[in-house]
């Protein structure tokens, strides 16, 4: 964080990464660490599957690491890279915790004077198994979307499919986030679009609404190159709080979008169109509705 | 309230589009080829059989536009029958632009064989010609260190109207989820001479062969066809959207008749290890 300025800088990275090939894409995050430290950055943020790919099938099992040993990878990358003071990285992974297997992201404090430090560790909760996907085939869905502090203030991560679903961003919202990072792998299909793909305007839509309904920062990295034919569709965006996009990227090439978070910026958003507070007022009643059947199946098992 | 009648303003029929937008399909197949090929195999060179229809030629647009023209090897593979123009038009778009051409005849490869089958039909023998052109196209891949490219497009894969373990062996193919429409308007778009584009598609295999005729539908009817069975939608929804039901029927027919011809071979499953159905590995790990 820069000292006596409201806000950090964030970078987001469009990354490809060599198929499978862990200690190759380790070595491309340092080469984007080098790039990037000069510019002093305070959050920099890599794809979902960032270091081997998205598609592995049952070569997830071989490749997935515990959260520990992805985080020290990350710092090792981080101080060989040249930079002299410490960031924070998130970066999707696929997780093994004792042989349970999630895709999920790491938020972690890197060239700390004290150590590593792993802030947070979102798990998938919504794991897309249909069409082209098959993630709970291999995989296990978490099961809770906390929200955890950063220089920033108050964040969540939800990666990929967890932010197609509306209700994600508002309970983040809901639990204090003000800051909601994206990493994903987003197959690209569609090509009719004016100027970009279907899909990737898509999450245009979804994301930008998310980010002005609730007032918050919305950061989504996304994985670029082709894996057994199917292209993932980059689209790397930063959306501020009042749901402008302010810089994007297209689908096809590696890059990085570096943008200033301020902190005012969501205290403004909010106060001109206080959604989220409407929202903290009316959520009981919603909720209390005896018609919504996830109450009363809960109702049950009381 | 007003007295004199509101303005009505209808929405849009829900009809599910066929319409690309043709720079950035074109952007998207290039950088499909230069990952899956360069980055992904190591090949940089690309080697495809050029018929003089506009499926090849499309694929010989964007291996050169991937590639660089220098590393695009099209081979010329008439058999005796073959119509001379086919050969004329491989040739167009081998000069405008700038790829490797050559002429390797199959006529002595294929005749050698059917000396021991006189009593091939004509789809056996069309089967032949293009199992044949199949071994002409790997055997010159492995001489010149080239990726062979595949130029199958969505609707023929869809009807079937290819021979099995031939059009369909290369390793990549930047076409095969464009119906036959789509790739109309992707040509014109790169600017494929009109001799090519407007001719009416052909195997040429037989003399005065239609692939229209072949199928028994137009492309351009087949195409809206498939796209709607492909969504999801029963006959009579398609039917009720303007179609001919014999031809929806025709359609129906093909697409549930072929799906073998989309898949390796069946095999025997007796462990829990089975290729493909246990143990799962993507293509390109």
């Amino acid at each position: 964080m820069h000292e006596g300025r409201s806000g950090v800088n964030a970078a987001l990275v469009q990354f490809k990464p060599r198929k499978g090939e862990v200690s190759a894409n380790l070595a491309a995050m340092r080469a984007v660490f080098a790039q990037l430290a000069p510019g002093e950055p305070d959050l920099i943020v890599f794809p979902e599957a960032a270091l081997t790919g998205y598609f592995l099938e049952g070569a997830v099992y071989e490749l997935a690491m515990d959260a520990p040993t992805m985080a020290a990878r990350i710092d090792e990358q981080w101080r060989a890279s040249g930079a002299t003071r410490p960031c924070d990285v998130v970066a999707g992974f696929y997780e093994n915790v004792d042989g349970t297997f999630h895709n999920s992201a790491i938020y972690v404090r890197c060239g700390a004077p004290e150590g590593v430090h792993v802030v947070h560790v979102h798990r998938k909760m919504f794991l897309p198994t249909y069409g082209v996907f098959d993630e709970e085939r291999f995989l296990t869905r978490g099961r809770r979307l906390s929200v955890f502090e950063t220089p920033f203030g108050s964040a969540a991560i939800l990666i990929c499919e967890d932010a197609w679903h509306a209700l994600m961003p508002t309970v983040a919202a809901l639990k204090g986030a003000r800051l909601i990072i994206v990493p994903s792998a987003s197959p690209g299909r569609g090509l009719c679009g004016d100027d970009e793909l279907e899909s990737n305007a898509r999450w245009k839509s979804i994301l930008t609404s998310a980010a002005a309904e609730h007032g918050v920062y919305v950061l989504y990295a996304g994985l670029t190159g082709f894996e057994g034919g199917k292209g993932m569709s980059g689209g790397t965006c930063a959306i501020s709080p009042r749901g402008d996009v302010l810089q994007s990227a297209g689908p096809l090439e590696e890059c990085v979008i570096t943008v200033r978070l301020d902190r005012d910026e969501v205290d403004l958003a909010r106060a001109t169109i206080p959604l989220l507070g409407d929202l903290s007022a009316v959520l009981p009643d919603l909720w209390l509705d005896d018609e919504i059947p996830v109450m009363r199946r809960l109702e049950e098992h009381a | 309230m007003s007295t004199t009648a509101l303005p009505v303003i209808a929405a849009k029929a829900d009809e599910p589009s066929l319409a690309i937008n043709p720079e950035l399909t074109a952007r998207w197949l290039e950088a499909f080829l230069r990952d899956e090929m360069i980055e992904r195999r190591g090949i940089g060179r690309a080697i495809l059989g050029l018929s003089g229809g506009i499926d090849s030629a499309l694929v010989a647009y964007l291996c050169a536009r991937a590639l660089g023209p220098a590393n695009v090897y099209a081979i010329r593979m008439p058999y005796r029958t073959s119509s001379p123009s086919s050969l004329s038009d491989a040739q167009r778009i081998a000069d405008a632009l700038g790829i490797h051409c050559e002429t390797i005849e199959i006529t002595d490869a294929v005749d050698g064989y059917l000396k021991h089958a006189p009593d091939a039909d004509a789809r056996r023998k069309g089967n032949v010609m293009a199992r044949m052109r199949m071994l002409v196209l790997f055997d010159q891949s492995a001489r010149r260190g080239a990726l062979p490219v595949g130029t199958g497009n969505k609707t023929e894969r869809l009807m079937g109207y290819f021979t099995w373990h031939a059009d369909d062996t290369p390793p990549v193919n930047p076409i095969g989820d464009l119906y036959k429409t789509q790739v109309w308007a992707l040509a014109r778009h790169l600017g494929i001479p009109n001799e090519v584009v407007d001719k009416p598609p052909s195997a040429d295999l037989e003399a005065n062969q239609t692939d229209e005729s072949d199928l028994g539908i137009t492309y351009a009817k087949a195409d809206r066809i498939l796209n709607l069975i492909l969504l999801g939608y029963r006959d009579p929804a398609i039917v009720a959207r303007g179609f001919d039901p014999a031809e929806v029927k025709l359609v129906r027919r093909r697409v549930d008749t072929t799906h073998w011809k989309r898949h390796l071979p069946t095999t025997a499953l007796v462990s829990g290890t089975a290729i493909n159905e246990f143990y799962l590995r993507p293509v390109d790990l």
